[in-house]
């Protein structure tokens, strides 16, 4: 009895590694370490595909199209971000669109005094500078937001992050402390800002005719499709590597139970923290790239209407599922500009406005496909493997699990012992 | 530090604990004390506040009066997480599993509080997070062996049998490495095959790793077969503390249980059966229950105490 009494204060820092023999390898395939050739064959078709996508919309003519695909892109990594907060962390945000807006003006910001201060030559380069100075302000922006909502949740938080948008937006608009110059956007008249690294040279110096259609050659459109793919690309991989770590699962516990992952030891607070702070960043990225792409930052491109689109790509496309994420946003974003596109191209000739109608009824065509998505497949298009699982597996022990969490966070007491409904307790 | 003097200060000590929800008092001014290596155990009538009781320990809720100590330090106001650190770990009434992982991955979870792994090695698959990250998976794969449920590893936990999901909360509390395990209710729901199984896992989480043992629970052969020292509560007060023996004999506890005058009935019928059964069975090792315990068992008195609604008025 007494050798017992003295282990117990005497513990060494594994306990399973001193204690206990070691267990068989039972978990030979861990997530995401294996790929099946097939997949890697269909991968690298893919990324070739990607890669010759803007030499062979060039070569038909169809420029726009290439400046979607870079849309879409933008929205994927905003959407990779939202991700992690919605999907992997369970905390539902509205207001995606302020992180957007504070990676671009950031950029602007950042990027125009500092390509002045370098000159010519350099000038280009402000654009890395405020890519990452763009992400580094949002993710701040994301770490303050973090603070008043940590004891938040549900409903409760998406009315907070709402809320948090539309401010950003109305300070934007309204010149707040005289930085945002109001509805004009930046950059302010007169100011210009520099073409991003290598573009002019690019633009001088490749030229490759393949034949009479197909050239390979850099418009900035073409230049800005490769840089948000090669941003797109390092999103991928820092969120999946995320999602699969220590820290991945911490989110998923939250997701789950929030009080059995605190006993468990699981430091919510920080854990939440990280899911704002790591997904304000890839908002900042999205950003700063989208302001030196479009070459302006003005208010109206982060209003409440595109936070929707956001979250929406995210719970389309399947929570927590980064496959999920990128048809969702080759839907959502994908779907309303191709029905311009069609519209533009192909029903120009028809009797006269027709082509302005179908334009028009767009998002109201985008609204019902919505509507027929959550019917049958409300888990999303592509869903991730445990938020499926969380959808329909486990039916009703499941909500009362979050309704007591609901409880505990506003400070009523759930009751006493045994009043939580749904246990197993009679069973 | 706290390598010092045990044989003075209790493992946990409840002063006076107090919580109470408006005007009552769940928990209801309780001293009580465990010591390093003791399987105590707390029973009570269903609303007697046992699972309060463990909430206020492991910091889910904060006592309104008095205060609860591990390791001689209060455990007011810390957050559950800080808690499990210090070596308090739990299992739920209600099975609280992450019930969309895999076992091995609920288990996982479990590590968390020994692991320090962040974003950064995590972006950067840096040679220390692969290692620990490793480390967290054969750890966990033993525990998960330790409670007999290595050929489920990588089953969804919600599919698991029941018997098996209370298992696997137990080698998810244990693989936070604590010095107390508080199992609230682990064999309710059991057959008496898993139970006489779940008395051997406790033995073992108590013989074999030197874990201190606190549970509720309300099948008196478990309660009876595990416990050296039993508490119990009734309306939130302590009403009765003791060895098995005493607990079995107190009238103030079958009072709490069946109402007032029942002593009397329950003497009557344990001494009847007694004499029937005094040459049958009484050499036979644990974990067959002596015949008290079966007494107490039979009738369904255990779970369904008949003033369980008068309770609920008061």
């Amino acid at each position: 009895m007494t050798t017992e009494r003295d282990n117990i204060n005497s513990e060494a820092p594994s306990l399973a590694a001193d204690l206990l023999p070691a267990a068989k390898p039972m978990f030979k395939k861990q997530r995401g370490s294996k790929t099946s050739p097939l997949k890697v064959i269909l991968l690298v078709i893919l990324a070739l595909a990607l890669i010759a996508a803007p030499i062979i919309f060039q070569g038909f003519g169809q420029l726009l199209l290439i400046r979607i695909f870079a849309i879409v892109g933008l929205y994927i990594i905003l959407a990779m971000g939202l991700n992690i907060v919605v999907g992997y962390a369970g905390l539902l945000d509205f207001g995606r669109m302020a992180f957007y807006a504070f990676g671009a003006y950031a950029a602007m910001l950042i990027g125009v005094p500092l390509a002045q201060a370098l000159g010519p030559q350099l000038g280009g380069w402000a654009y890395v500078v405020s890519l990452v100075g763009g992400a580094i302000v949002s993710s701040l922006v994301g770490f303050l937001l973090s603070l008043p909502v940590m004891r938040l949740r549900g409903d409760y938080l998406a009315i907070v992050t709402l809320g948090f948008g539309e401010i950003v937006r109305i300070c934007l608009q309204n010149n707040f402390l005289g930085l945002s110059n109001g509805a004009q956007g930046l950059p302010r008249t007169g100011q210009t800002l520099p073409a991003p690294p290598g573009l002019d040279w690019l633009k001088m110096n490749v030229y490759f005719p393949i034949n009479d259609r197909f050239v390979i050659e850099f418009s900035s459109n073409v230049y800005w499709y490769y840089i948000i793919l090669i941003l797109l690309v390092v999103a991928i991989i820092v969120v999946r590597r995320q999602d699969n770590s220590r820290l991945g699962r911490s989110w998923a516990a939250l997701r789950e139970d929030e009080v059995a992952a605190a006993a468990m030891g699981v430091n919510t607070t920080r854990a939440k923290t990280w899911a704002f702070v790591l997904g304000a960043l890839w908002g900042g990225v999205a950003g700063a790239t989208f302001s030196y792409f479009q070459m302006v930052a003005s208010p109206e491109t982060f209003n409440f209407f595109n936070s929707v689109l956001v979250l929406a790509i995210v719970v389309i496309g399947g929570m927590g599922s980064i496959p999920g994420v990128i048809v969702g946003a080759l839907a959502i974003q994908g779907i309303p500009e191709f029905i311009r596109w069609f519209a533009q191209n192909f029903l120009s000739g028809a009797a006269s406005g027709i082509d302005k109608t179908v334009s028009n009824y767009r998002n109201l065509i985008l609204g019902l496909l919505m509507v027929v998505m959550m019917a049958i497949r409300p888990a999303g298009l592509i869903p991730s493997k445990r938020i499926k699982r969380e959808i329909h597996g486990a039916g009703g022990s499941d909500g009362s699990t979050r309704v007591e969490g609901d409880v505990l966070v506003n400070g009523v007491p759930a009751g006493i012992e045994g009043a939580t409904p749904g246990g197993g307790e009679g069973a | 530090m706290s390598e010092t003097s045990t044989a003075t200060t209790h493992l946990v000590e409840a002063k006076s604990a107090t919580i109470a929800f408006g005007g009552l008092r769940a928990v209801d001014s309780v001293d009580l004390h465990i010591d390093a290596g003791e399987i105590v155990a707390l029973i009570g009538p269903n609303g007697a506040g046992k699972t309060t009781f463990f909430n206020l320990l492991t910091g889910i809720y904060t006592p309104t009066e008095g205060e609860v100590l591990f390791d001689g330090r209060s455990v007011s106001g810390v957050k559950p997480h800080v808690i499990a650190a210090r070596g308090i770990s739990r299992t739920f009434q209600n099975i609280r599993l992450f019930k969309a992982m895999t076992s091995l991955e609920n288990v996982m979870i479990g590590r968390h509080v020994r692991t320090k792994s962040g974003p950064f090695g995590a972006t950067f698959r840096t040679p220390a997070f692969r290692r620990e990250e490793a480390q967290i998976q054969a750890d966990a794969e033993r525990w998960l062996e330790f409670v007999g449920l290595s050929q489920f590893a990588n089953e969804i936990a919600s599919s698991l049998p029941y018997g098996a999901q209370r298992r696997l909360e137990i080698a998810r509390a244990l693989a936070t490495e604590p010095k107390l395990i508080c199992l609230d209710e682990p064999a309710a729901g059991m057959n008496n095959k898993e139970s006489a199984e779940l008395n051997q896992l406790i033995f073992r989480i108590r013989d074999e790793l030197g874990i201190t043992v606190l549970l509720i629970e309300h099948d008196m052969k478990v309660v009876m077969n595990l416990a050296e020292r039993i508490y119990v509560l009734d309306f939130g007060k302590l009403i009765a503390q003791g060895t098995p023996g005493e607990i079995q004999a107190n009238p103030a506890v079958i009072e709490a249980y069946l109402g007032k005058g029942a002593d009397a009935i329950v003497r009557e019928r344990a001494e009847a059966q007694a004499a029937a059964e005094t040459d049958a069975s009484r050499g036979s090792t644990p974990p067959n229950a002596s015949a008290n315990d079966d007494l107490l068992e039979s009738d369904g008195i255990i779970m369904t105490p008949p003033n369980a609604q008068a309770k609920e008025d008061a």
